[in-house]
């Protein structure tokens, strides 16, 4: 048993290492880098570059969860995956349904 | 130094505890974790009910200030690398911590802390240039659903940093036990959330709003 840093270890555990934490945080920057390059340099249509802003942003979603909040491990079931797709869902859903709904022509006309 | 339970709850879920990392080895710690995901599931659902708001009136201007007028890029950009960074440095406190590195720990706290805090001050900069220009959350629908999205993540923001704060006092204080692993842990999960959420600001809010 070698005593580090006031946690006891045992022999053969392996040091976790920064590299996850490194190609997490360079992805973010990519992804980053890439949705303020289209959307500041105006290469591409509104429509277009809407749906590909919406899929940068879903896949920094995806980095965070991976390589900073270690979504992946834990301690039994995945229960905390189920809620936090089950939170995705909800969150989505009341999001682009409202868009949705509150882009019919009858509604645009009252609200302005 | 007190030693890991391992003897005690050594096989539980058919893994030997060791395998595990610090912060989930004791099952009083790893069901806190699991409520605490069940948590930013119902907060990510307060965000969402506030930018279906946003999107559905951030036309309605009322004649006033506009999302192209009143955006800033620089200090936007800023704001994003600023908290892009301070999740980075906040997971690596996170590995500190599973490593036993105290030290490590509390510098990549104070690191994240400093850069959560320019953050907000350039947040808090860019609300008093809005409202000292006219663009008072009062002025439109588009300026209330603006101030009320961003302010109320800023107000995430500086809770974290006070959250934050505290816990870096205790791991100071008492060292990385499985309960201090655990807070670690838990307000490192709750900084990548805002993270995500800013990402979903900057996107919906900033970028579209440059671009519509």
């Amino acid at each position: 048993m070698a005593v580090h840093g006031g946690v006891t270890r045992e022999p053969g555990h392996k040091k976790h290492k920064a590299t996850q934490y490194i190609v997490g945080y360079l992805s973010s920057l990519i992804l980053t880098a890439i949705a303020f390059g289209l959307a500041l340099t105006h290469t591409m249509r509104v429509g277009p570059l809407i749906v590909v802003l919406t899929i940068l942003a879903g896949l920094q979603i995806v980095v965070q969860l991976y390589f900073f909040m270690h979504i992946t491990e834990g301690d039994g079931p995945p229960f905390h995956a189920l809620f936090l797709i089950l939170g995705l869902i909800f969150t989505f859903a009341i999001a682009l349904m409202s868009v949705w709904i509150m882009g019919f022509p009858a509604f645009m006309a009252q609200v302005s | 130094m007190m030693a890991m339970p391992d003897a005690i709850y050594g096989g539980h879920s058919g893994v030997t505890s060791s395998d595990k990392p610090l912060e989930y080895r004791d099952p009083n710690q790893s069901v806190k974790i699991l409520g605490f995901w069940l948590f930013l599931a119902t907060d990510m659902l307060l965000f969402g009910c506030l930018f279906a708001t946003y999107l559905v009136v951030r036309t309605h201007t009322d004649g006033g200030p506009t999302a192209r007028s009143i955006f800033d890029i620089p200090g936007f950009t800023l704001e994003t690398f600023f908290l892009l960074t301070s999740s980075f440095t906040g997971g690596l406190s996170t590995l500190a911590m599973r490593n036993g590195n105290k030290k490590a720990l509390v510098s990549w706290f104070a690191v994240t802390i400093a850069l959560g805090l320019a953050f907000i001050g350039l947040e808090v900069h860019e609300f008093i240039g809005d409202v000292a220009s006219g663009a008072t959350w009062e002025r439109s629908a588009f300026l209330s659903a603006f101030f009320t999205l961003v302010g109320t993540h800023g107000s995430h923001v500086t809770v974290g940093l006070v959250w934050m704060f505290l816990t870096l006092l205790q791991v100071a204080k008492r060292g990385i036990t499985p309960i201090t692993a655990r807070k670690v842990f838990v307000v490192n999960l709750y900084w990548h959330f805002l993270d995500v959420v800013w990402v979903f600001i900057f996107t919906v809010v900033y970028l579209s709003g440059r671009v519509m």
